[in-house]
């Protein structure tokens, strides 16, 4: 069972804002959907697992990238070729 | 170059954007109007995957598939209505409205992809592009009545589709008929070096009805609890005109659906958890406030963003990687998928497809599933092709109180070619 403050901060940590109101309604269908979940617990471990999978990399050589206008179309917070983010510190 | 000029009367929500005036080019879809589903970038069209944090967005290019479609000259009518980031079964959850199913418009057309599929349904266009990851393609197609078919992973690239469970996702075909997903398979299939997961096996076939010696397998659980027993019998009739037309049935058993489901959710929404993190109002999107500090400007942005469901999945995925609970819910979630994958590998030992309902129903009405784990578990005759990653296809067998059921076909890894024929088989031997 996860509680009120259990989901406030797993939204905390996943920087999602939900409102104190949503907070009895998320909490509830949270644990339904975790007591479902606990049929895994039933899985046996140490199932074969693939030998063949590889990671894919392409080659490390410069490619023409999208122009910098075009970058930054999509925002409205921009500052000599670069975007603007809220304040860290 | 041409222009396609139609004015798209929308009666059934189905876009979310649309081109009156598309351009047109030769090739093998000259001509030919097709619709993209909103989570698919589309250069200077925008793409919101049905969500307000990615309202008035327009991708600077285009993903990989629509540059195919462009060089075959096929005209993008409209960018389709979708459950938010591909996040549910009804495209009720879609931030601009839902879609209604054109065959009864008191009933959802199913999800995520049904815009595309009630596009499809209503004669708007003549194909759409829908995206699959855990049913999203085979679903609408279902309740619909259309075909619809999830392609191999891999046979597809995924360059430019906007993430959301990237090891269960693939972009796939959705038409009236078998013929028009086979041609679209022709010019979607491929390597493309910008998708990592790319697979070199292009598909060039016609396909074939011939079906006499071919073992169609029938596992015992798609037709257990849950399944409607109204879908279940014409789900019956139609492997059974298989089986006229000279197929072999067995019946057969896939133990591991027994955790499908829990194993499906906890992978999508994990990886749904980081993938959606890039949506910050830095780069795209609504602004955040950059007056705030960071961690608030995202939460007021994320707040009113993302809908109710998205950050439910967020949050699910957070909890089941959180180190805690990594071992009770990820890990055990990976060790299941394995087993479906086993259970597929051992079937297609001894039967070259498997067959069974596509949905456990016909199309819910309209606001009549509230609660999110009962809507989770309509995904459960679905999300096994998308843990094994097989190539699965809904094509339409009859109708249920007048609304459509399909009939699903798997087949093995890379052999989409032959559960497209036996998709063509049965529809021919409907037809006929």
């Amino acid at each position: 069972m996860v509680s009120e403050r259990d989901v406030e901060h797993i939204a905390e940590l996943a920087d999602i804002g939900i409102d104190k109101e949503e907070l009895a309604e998320f909490t509830g269908r949270f644990n339904e959907i975790l007591d479902y979940f606990d049929i895994l617990d039933q899985v046996e471990s140490g199932v074969k697992r693939e030998a063949d999978l590889y990671n894919v990399f392409r080659e490390d050589v410069e490619e023409p990238p999208l122009p910098e206008d075009e970058v930054l179309a999509n925002t409205r917070e921009k500052e000599d070729g670069f975007f603007r983010a809220p304040r860290v510190m | 170059m041409e222009t396609t000029s139609r004015p798209l009367k929308d009666e059934y929500n189905a876009f979310i954007t649309t081109i009156p005036r598309a351009d047109t080019g030769p090739g093998r879809l000259s001509g030919i109007a097709i619709a993209v589903k909103d989570n698919i970038s589309t250069r200077g069209i925008p793409t919101t995957c049905g969500s307000r944090i990615l309202q008035g967005y327009v991708p600077p290019y285009d993903a990989h598939v629509v540059t195919l479609l462009k060089n075959q000259g096929a005209g993008i009518v409209g960018k389709t209505n979708m459950d938010e980031f591909g996040m549910g079964t009804t495209t009720e959850n879609s931030a601009f409205g839902p879609t209604k199913n054109p065959q009864d418009p008191s009933r959802v057309p199913g999800g995520s992809s049904g815009g595309s599929a009630a596009a499809v349904a209503a004669g708007m266009v003549r194909v759409a592009l829908g995206t699959d990851t855990g049913g999203s393609i085979r679903c609408p197609a279902a309740f619909c009545g259309i075909v619809g078919h999830k392609p191999t992973y891999g046979r597809v690239s995924r360059y430019g589709l906007i993430a959301y469970a990237n090891s269960l996702e693939q972009i796939g075909p959705m038409a009236q008929s078998v013929s028009d997903i086979s041609l679209l398979m022709e010019v979607l299939t491929g390597y493309d070096p910008r998708d990592s997961t790319s697979v070199n096996c292009p598909y060039a076939h016609t396909p074939n009805p011939e079906i006499r010696g071919l073992k169609i397998g029938v596992p015992e659980e798609y037709f257990g609890e849950g399944v409607d027993p109204r879908v279940a019998s014409l789900v019956w009739d139609g492997i059974t005109l298989l089986e006229r037309k000279g197929a072999e049935v067995i019946t057969c058993r896939i133990p591991s659906m027994a955790y499908a489901l829990a194993a499906y959710y906890v992978t999508c929404t994990s990886e749904a958890s980081s993938n959606l993190a890039r949506f910050d109002g830095v780069r795209y999107g609504p602004a955040a406030d950059t007056k705030l500090p960071w961690h608030e400007a995202f939460q007021q942005q994320r707040r009113s963003g993302f809908g109710t469901e998205v950050k439910r999945r967020i949050m699910l995925g957070t909890f089941a990687l959180s180190s805690g609970y990594y071992g009770k819910y990820y890990a055990k979630a990976q060790a299941a998928r394995q087993q479906v994958r086993n259970d597929f590998l051992r079937l297609f030992r001894t039967v070259d497809v498997v067959a069974g309902p596509t949905m456990p129903t016909v199309a819910f009405r309209l606001g009549e599933k509230t609660d999110p784990l009962s809507m989770y578990l309509s995904d459960i005759l679905t999300v096994p092709a998308n843990l094994a990653g097989i190539p699965a296809i809904s094509v339409p067998c009859g109708k249920s109180e007048g609304l459509p059921v399909g009939l699903q076909i798997m087949g093995p890894h890379f052999r989409d070619e032959r559960v497209i024929d036996v998709a063509y088989a049965f529809e021919q031997g409907v037809v006929r």
